[in-house]
């Protein structure tokens, strides 16, 4: 863990931030509370493809459980999650990263599932086949792919 | 008779189109069979399901709901006139039919309202493994297969005749170690989504998910005619697709793991008109 952390700020210190180090989803901090301080990428999220990212089927489908007003473009939005809209306005970036990268972290036993996570799952599968897959399994996002739907949330604030 | 039939499709016409929870609409098929799609909790779920269970049939939109009211109506029906028809033919080397030990399908009226259900060796049968059962060692005939066309129209036609009645599912005495195993399934979090059964049909029964309008998850319409899939669905097959979409590795249809849960999902319909066949999105 530590490791990481100190590798991603030599190569900071060194490079001027050119050089970007992915956390491994095993490794990422989480305080107390379930927030993340640390990009998981090193790269500054990019807020429109954490947009796609939210509402496509195959990526995080996170519409499938959470309205989001600024994406009414997409249809069908979910009711089992609470509503999206103001949400930076509740949750700072990191809390927010913590909240997408395992959520279980921040609320104990929610039914969001965690993004950034590879194993300790049961009757792990291959994706939707319902076929077994053996741990670790790729994260349900990539580090990047986090970040940008990070960057999107920090957009919905309330006016 | 008629007076009834045309309430039933008055409320259905007025029934608002609102997000969320299950509709105040009645269920009475062929303007005489009143169903039973709402009913007291049974006591043994100790409150998981709040005071009421409630069918599948509540949860889908007006135009699927329609498709349940008249026989003629119901695409389930033309698998039921195929399995009326194959309860007549002799097959296998016993060359016998079901109608000769069986006279006509009339007399498993109730069967399936009781079903699945622990036979005289200890052993947990669901109806698919009783009309195996026949076919291999009485008619000496091939098994059919579980989710197929024919299987499933047999199970829907034994089904009809219990049709109305209360499901009434033993879960106590020799089928507890089973209802246990059910339900300890019936909790889990399986795949990398990490979402039980309950998590869906208990926690946000009412809600949608994406385009889905999640019920109880109730199995008392079972076998269903799927209007995605155009056929008769099976218990197992639609189990089998819930925990796929949770990204797990799924249980084989016909295994111990899905009789033991079969079980427990339907002593969770206890008080609920068996449906079957009914209609579904
Ligand atoms: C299976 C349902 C589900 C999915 C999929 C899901 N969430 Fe959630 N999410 C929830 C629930 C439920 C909560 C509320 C926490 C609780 O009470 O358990 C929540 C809470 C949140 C919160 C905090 C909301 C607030 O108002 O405080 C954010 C932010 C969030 N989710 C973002 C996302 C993002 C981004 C995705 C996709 C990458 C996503 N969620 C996918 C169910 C889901
Ligand atoms: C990710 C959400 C999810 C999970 C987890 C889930 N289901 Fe479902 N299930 C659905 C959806 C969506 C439908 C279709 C709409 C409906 O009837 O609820 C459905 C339908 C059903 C139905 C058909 C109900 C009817 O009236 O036709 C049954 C039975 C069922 N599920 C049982 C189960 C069981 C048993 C489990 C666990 C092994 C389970 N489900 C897990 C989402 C889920």
């Amino acid at each position: 863990m530590r490791l990481t952390t100190i590798a991603m700020a030599c190569a900071v210190l060194a490079a001027g931030g050119a050089i970007a180090e992915i956390a491994n989803p095993g490794d990422v901090q989480y305080d107390d509370y379930g927030a993340v301080a640390d990009s998981l990428s090193g790269t500054p999220g990019d807020a429109a493809n954490g947009a796609k990212i939210m509402t496509s089927r195959g990526a995080g489908n996170c519409i499938a459980c959470h309205e989001v007003t600024a994406l009414k473009n997409a249809p069908f939005h979910g009711e089992v999650g609470p509503i999206l809209d103001g949400v930076a306005s509740r949750w700072n970036e990191a809390e927010l990263r913590g909240i997408v990268a395992n959520a279980k972290k921040t609320y104990d036993g929610t039914v969001m599932p965690a993004f950034y996570k590879t194993s300790g799952y049961i009757r792990p599968g291959n994706a939707f086949t319902g076929k077994a897959a053996t741990e670790p399994l790729p994260p349900l996002l990539t580090a990047q792919e986090i970040e940008d739907v990070v960057a999107f949330l920090m957009t919905l604030k309330d006016e | 008779m008629k007076l009834k039939a045309l309430t039933a499709v008055l409320l259905i016409s007025a029934a608002p189109v609102l997000a969320g929870g299950p509709d105040d609409d009645t269920l009475v098929i062929n303007e005489e069979i009143e169903m039973i799609t709402k009913t007291a909790a049974p006591a043994h779920l100790d409150g998981a399901l709040g005071d009421q269970v409630i069918s599948g049939w509540h949860y889908r939109t007006d135009e699927t709901q329609s498709l349940e009211l008249d026989d003629f109506e119901n695409p389930s029906m033309i698998f039921v006139d195929q399995a009326i028809d194959a309860f007549d033919v002799a097959e296998g080397a016993a060359g016998k039919s079901c109608a000769d030990c069986h006279n006509d399908p009339e007399s498993f009226a109730g069967l399936t309202a009781t079903m699945p259900k622990v036979d005289g060796t200890g052993t947990l049968v669901v109806m698919e493994d009783l009309i195996n059962t026949c076919r291999t060692e009485r008619m000496e005939a091939e098994p059919w297969k579980w989710s197929g066309d024919d299987m499933q129209a047999m199970v829907a036609l034994i089904g009809l005749q219990s049709r109305g009645m209360p499901v009434d599912v033993k879960f106590d005495g020799a089928a507890a170690p089973y209802w246990e195993q059910g339900k300890e399934m019936y909790y889990t979090r399986y795949g990398q989504l990490e979402l039980s059964c309950a998590n869906c049909h208990e926690d946000n029964n009412g809600n949608y998910i994406r385009a889905d309008h999640l019920s109880q998850g109730q199995t008392n319409g079972f076998p269903t005619y799927r209007l995605k899939q155009a056929k008769l669905i099976s218990k197992h097959n639609r189990f089998r697709g819930c925990i796929r979409d949770t990204r797990a590795e799924t249980f084989a249809e016909g295994s111990d793991e899905f009789r033991a849960l079969e079980l427990y999902v339907a002593t969770r319909g206890n008080g609920l008109s068996v449906e079957t066949p009914a209609v579904r999105q």
